[in-house]
């Protein structure tokens, strides 16, 4: 049992991703996430005033059932299937982290210093990191699961390019941005 | 019945992207320190099987409905992929999901994951209202 509680090693999630990207392509649909943030803009009546949403998100609906599952997976996992999960991440990892004030870092799940403690920056944070999100995963066609998982295994140029953006942004938030943030 | 499906697909998703720690602010900002090879594992061990499982499907296999598989390929150009990329990436690594886990997140409880989302849609939509100004 202690196997299902703990932490899901790389080799049995990263293959089960696959798999479940596998059965999606079997069912004749796509396995990308960041599409449903455009879906749920138009559902939402955002074609009334940007022609970008009007379209027929209706025929997306197979992708909100999917996100609510992942909704539902989130809760299975971290009520039924953990027990006060903490990511046993690397030790120096943790000494940078307490450098910037995170003391949690090794014995929870994420940051409660960011996303319990709401104050106005931490509130402001979420928003700002949370548009970049959204911009971004429009503007590149996809997200990590459009991009650095189904189009890399369909072996797409294009979705190397975003990968490396990804990162490009990713080092840049943590290794320049993060010491004036935090 | 195939509506069931994509719920019971999600909910392995969401499963796998929690207890795999994909969803950890930790250990997204572990992967972009270079300090543990887990994220990397992850990425790289899907991409393994994933590679081998679209290529085979591509010319063996045919969809629950008898079709051919079709994937439509990436449009080809790098403007859009490397800044919208970025923009994404500067995302990621400062709320530590990515937009999957966000919703696993939500399930999980972590109800100031909504302030994310509502700011994914709100980046969405502005992207759709300036597109036409954006080099593509």
């Amino acid at each position: 049992m202690e196997t299902i509680y703990g932490t899901w090693p790389w080799y049995i999630g990263g293959p089960l991703v696959a798999l479940i990207m596998l059965a999606l392509i079997k069912l004749g649909k796509s396995f990308g996430f960041s599409s449903n943030f455009r879906t749920l803009c138009s559902a939402l009546g955002a074609g009334k005033s940007c022609d970008f949403f009007d379209f027929d998100w209706k025929a997306q609906r197979w992708n909100l059932l999917f996100l609510f599952g992942t909704i539902v997976g989130g809760f299975v996992a971290s009520h039924w299937l953990a027990n006060h999960q903490a990511p046993p991440i690397a030790e120096e990892t943790i000494t940078t982290l307490q450098g910037y004030g995170f003391q949690s870092a090794g014995k929870s799940y994420l940051p409660p210093e960011l996303f319990f403690n709401l104050d106005l920056k931490n509130i402001l944070l979420l928003l700002v990191g949370g548009v970049f999100v959204g911009f971004g995963t429009r503007y590149a066609g996809g997200c990590t699961s459009g991009h650095a998982i189904s189009g890399l295994s369909n072996l797409q140029w294009p979705s190397l390019v975003a990968v490396v953006g990804f990162f490009i942004g990713g080092l840049l938030m943590v290794h320049v941005l993060f010491p004036f943030i935090f | 019945m195939r509506k069931l499906v994509f719920v019971l697909l999600g909910v392995a998703f969401g499963i796998v992207m929690y207890k795999a720690e994909a969803a950890s602010w930790f250990r997204i900002f572990e992967m972009f320190s270079f300090q543990s090879f887990h994220m990397y594992g992850f990425i790289g061990s899907a991409l393994f099987v994933g590679v081998i499982g679209v290529q085979y499907m591509k010319r063996k296999a045919k969809d629950v409905d008898g079709n051919k598989i079709n994937i439509q390929p990436k449009a080809k150009s790098i403007p859009r992929y490397l800044i919208g990329g970025i923009f994404f990436g500067l995302g990621w690594a400062l709320v530590g999901a990515c937009p999957g886990p966000i919703f696993a997140l939500l399930g999980s409880g972590v109800f100031s994951i909504i302030i994310v989302i509502i700011g994914a849609l709100l980046g969405t939509y502005i992207y759709g209202v300036i597109r036409k100004y954006l080099p593509h």
